[in-house]
C-alpha cells in the first residue's frame, strides 16, 4: 500500500537527517540560503538552454555524496513526485514544432527542447529541496528560520506539527487499516464513511491538543517556547556559501559546457 | 495542483515568494494582538492531521477514481484566517522539503494559491457570510462548497498565471484555463461537501468543538476586514483584466494564441560581452577556425533563434556529456575521498 510507503519514507529521510558529516555540520541557515540561491539560478536560464544547465548537478551531487545520501532514495522520490511540471510541460512539444536544432540530421522541435529543458529544471530543483531535508534535520531547519526572523509563533507550531505528524500518521494509518479490513472492494470507501472517519480523527487531533496544552501549562508553559540556541556560524560555513554561490555565478555567466565542448569537438576534427 | 519549480521564473516565484512571506508575518502579528496560548498547539496538531487525513483517501463519486481533502476551508472554519493561513503554509512547507511537492521557489507560490484564496476570501466573505450562528446543516453545505469552489478556482487560475507569466509553457491561455478550471471546480464541489459533512459531523458528536473554536476564531476585528475588502477589489480588478482579455481573444481561440506566439519569436540569447569575447578568442586560436560548418550566408536569412548552428549544437551535446561525465567523476572523488577519511 502506498500509505505506509510513503509514511517510510517521511521517517526515512528524518533518519538520514541525523548523521554526522561535512554537509550535516553546516550552519543549516546557509544550506537554505545556498540551496534557494541555487534554485534561483537554475530556473533562471532561458527556456531553450539544456547543455548549460549540466554543470549545476554538482551542487547537488555535492551534497549526496559528502553528506552520504544513498542515491537512491533521492532518485526513487523524483522519480515518483509531482507529474504537475510534466503534465503541463509535455505540451511544449504540440505547441512549439519550430525546428531550430538539426544535431546529426534529426530536425529538433524548440518544443522538445523546452519540455526537456523543464524535465531537467525540475530534476535539479526537486532533488536539491530532498537533498536539503535529508542533510538538515527539520528541527535544524526550524531553528534557522527562527534566526531568521521569521514569526516565533509561525516556528513553534511548526515544530509542534512535525512532531505530532509521526503520531497522527500512525493513528491515521490504523484507521486504514482497520477500514481495508472490513470493506470489500471499493465499498466502505464511499465519501459518507470517509466523513466519519476523518471527523473521528479530526476530534481526536483536537483532544489531543487540549492534553498536550495541559500538560505544557503543567511544565510552565507561559506563551513562549525557550529553545537552546545553537547555531553559530563557523569559518568553513562561510567558505562554503562564498565558493558555492561563486560557483553558480560563474556556470551561469559563462558556458562551460560550449567551451569544453567546442574545444573537444576541435581536438577531434 | 502544486506549481513547480521548473515551471517558475525568478521573477514570478521572488514576487509570490514574497506575497505569502509578507501575509505569514501579517497573520503572525495578528494572532499575537490576541494571543491564546491554547492556539499553539492546537495549530501544529491540526497541521499534522491535515497531513494525516490526506493519507486517508476515499472514492469520489461517478468516476471510481480516488482523492482526499486539502482541508484549507476546514482549517479556516476550525481556526480562523490567521492561524489557518500558518497551518496551511506550514502544511506546505512539510510537503515541499520531504514530499518534494513542487519545490522551495515554487513554495511562495503555493502557499499563496493554497493559503490566501480560502483563509481570506472563502472564509471571511463566502462561508462567514452564509454561516451566522446555529446554521442548519443545509446552509453549511451550500456555504462551504461555494467557498471552497470559488477559493479553489481562483487558485487554478493563479497556477495558470503565474506559469503564463513565467513564460516557461507553450500552453495557449485559452486551452491552459480549460484544462485547470474545470477540473479544479469539480474538486472544488467534493471538497466543499466532505468539508460541510466533516463540519457537521464533528458538530453532532463534540458540539463543544466546534463552539470553542468558534470563541479563539473571533480575532478578527472589523477593521482588518476592510483590508481584505481592499484586496478583494484590487483582486477582483486584476481577474477582471485577464478574463476580459481572455474573452477578446475568444474570438479566434487557439489560433490566435499559436500566431500570437510563432509571430514574435522569442530571442533568448544572452547578449553577453565575455561570452562574446571569448567565442572570437576561440576563433582566432581555432585549428579549424569554421568548425561551426560553413554557414553559406544562412544568417542573414534565419534571424529566428541566433544559437542555431549546428556546430554549436553538436559541441554542446559533446560538452553536455563531458560535464555529466565530470559530475559523476566528482561525486565518486568525494565518496572515495569521504571512506578514506572514516578509515584514518
Amino acid at each position: 500500500m502506498t500509505f505506509d510507503l510513503e509514511f517510510f519514507n517521511l521517517g526515512y529521510l528524518d533518519t538520514l537527517s541525523n548523521k554526522d558529516t561535512l554537509v550535516h555540520r553546516i550552519d543549516p541557515r546557509i544550506k537554505i540560503i545556498v540551496s534557494f540561491i541555487f534554485i534561483l539560478f537554475v530556473v533562471s536560464f532561458q527556456k531553450y538552454q539544456i547543455s548549460s544547465l549540466m554543470p549545476f548537478f554538482l551542487y547537488p551531487v555535492f551534497l549526496l555524496t559528502a553528506g552520504d545520501i544513498p542515491f537512491k532514495a533521492i532518485a526513487k522520490k523524483v522519480i515518483v513526485v509531482s507529474p504537475f511540471a510534466l503534465f503541463i510541460g509535455i505540451f511544449n512539444p504540440i505547441f512549439d514544432t519550430n525546428v531550430i536544432l538539426t544535431p546529426f540530421g534529426i530536425p529538433v522541435s524548440g518544443g522538445w527542447l523546452s519540455f526537456f529543458s523543464i524535465i531537467i529544471k525540475f530534476v535539479l530543483t526537486v532533488s536539491t529541496a530532498i537533498l536539503l531535508i535529508a542533510v538538515t534535520s527539520f528541527p535544524g531547519i526550524c531553528e534557522a528560520l527562527e534566526r531568521m526572523k521569521v514569526p516565533k509563533i509561525f516556528v513553534i507550531q511548526l515544530l509542534f506539527l512535525y512532531r505530532y505528524l509521526f503520531v497522527l500518521l500512525d493513528e491515521a494509518l490504523r484507521m486504514v487499516r482497520a477500514r481495508e479490513a472490513r470493506s470489500f472492494g471499493s465499498r466502505g470507501k464511499e465519501i459518507r464513511t470517509f466523513i466519519r472517519l476523518i471527523s473521528v480523527l479530526l476530534i481526536r487531533s483536537v483532544e489531543r491538543a487540549e492534553r498536550i496544552y495541559r500538560a505544557m501549562l503543567s511544565r510552565g508553559f507561559r506563551g513562549e517556547i525557550r529553545v537552546l540556541r545553537r547555531l553559530h556560524l563557523r569559518y568553513f560555513d562561510i567558505v562554503f556559501a562564498a565558493v558555492s554561490i561563486t560557483m553558480f555565478y560563474i556556470l551561469r555567466n559563462y558556458d562551460a559546457v560550449d567551451l569544453i565542448g567546442a574545444t573537444l569537438n576541435r581536438l577531434l576534427r | 495542483m502544486h506549481m513547480a519549480d521548473a515551471l517558475l521564473s525568478p521573477a514570478v516565484g521572488g514576487a509570490m515568494w514574497a506575497g505569502s512571506l509578507g501575509t505569514i508575518i501579517y497573520c503572525a502579528k495578528k494572532l499575537r494582538e490576541k494571543m491564546d496560548d491554547k492556539l499553539i498547539p492546537l495549530m501544529g496538531v491540526l497541521g499534522a492531521f491535515i497531513f494525516a487525513g490526506q493519507m486517508i483517501n476515499f472514492t469520489i463519486p461517478m468516476t471510481g477514481s480516488s482523492g482526499h481533502i486539502g482541508g484549507g476551508m476546514l482549517l479556516a472554519i476550525l481556526v480562523g484566517p490567521y492561524a489557518a493561513f500558518l497551518v496551511i503554509a506550514s502544511v506546505l512547507i512539510i510537503q515541499a522539503l520531504f514530499f518534494a511537492d513542487g519545490g522551495l521557489l515554487a513554495l511562495g507560490a503555493n502557499i499563496w494559491n493554497l493559503g490566501i484564496y480560502p483563509a481570506f476570501i472563502g472564509y471571511p466573505l463566502i462561508y462567514r457570510f452564509i454561516v451566522r450562528q446555529n446554521a442548519s446543516p443545509q446552509r453549511i453545505t451550500f456555504a462551504a462548497i461555494l467557498s471552497v469552489a470559488v477559493g479553489l478556482q481562483l487558485g487554478a487560475l493563479s497556477v495558470v498565471l503565474e506559469t503564463k507569466l513565467s513564460g516557461i509553457t507553450e500552453l495557449p491561455l485559452s486551452t491552459f484555463l480549460v484544462l485547470m478550471q474545470p477540473i479544479h471546480l469539480a474538486i472544488g464541489l467534493i471538497e466543499g461537501f466532505a468539508t460541510a459533512g466533516i463540519v457537521i459531523y464533528v458538530r453532532t458528536l463534540r458540539p463543544d468543538i466546534v463552539d470553542d473554536l468558534e470563541g479563539v476564531k473571533s480575532l478578527s476585528p472589523g477593521a482588518s476586514l476592510k483590508k481584505v475588502l481592499v484586496a478583494m477589489a484590487v483582486l477582483a480588478v486584476i481577474t477582471g483584466g485577464v478574463f476580459s482579455w481572455f474573452a477578446s481573444t475568444r474570438p479566434d481561440g487557439l489560433e490566435w494564441s499559436i500566431e500570437k506566439i510563432y509571430g514574435k519569436p522569442e530571442v533568448p540569447q544572452r547578449a553577453n560581452q565575455i561570452t562574446e569575447n571569448l567565442s572570437k578568442f576561440q576563433e582566432k586560436t581555432a585549428i579549424l577556425p569554421d568548425y561551426s560548418l560553413p554557414s553559406k550566408g544562412e544568417e542573414d536569412t534565419k534571424p529566428s533563434w541566433p544559437a542555431v548552428d549546428p556546430g554549436t549544437s553538436l559541441s554542446g551535446l559533446i560538452g553536455g556529456i563531458m560535464v555529466l561525465t565530470l559530475v559523476v567523476l566528482f561525486g565518486i572523488g568525494i565518496k572515495v575521498l569521504r571512506k578514506h577519511k572514516e578509515k584514518m
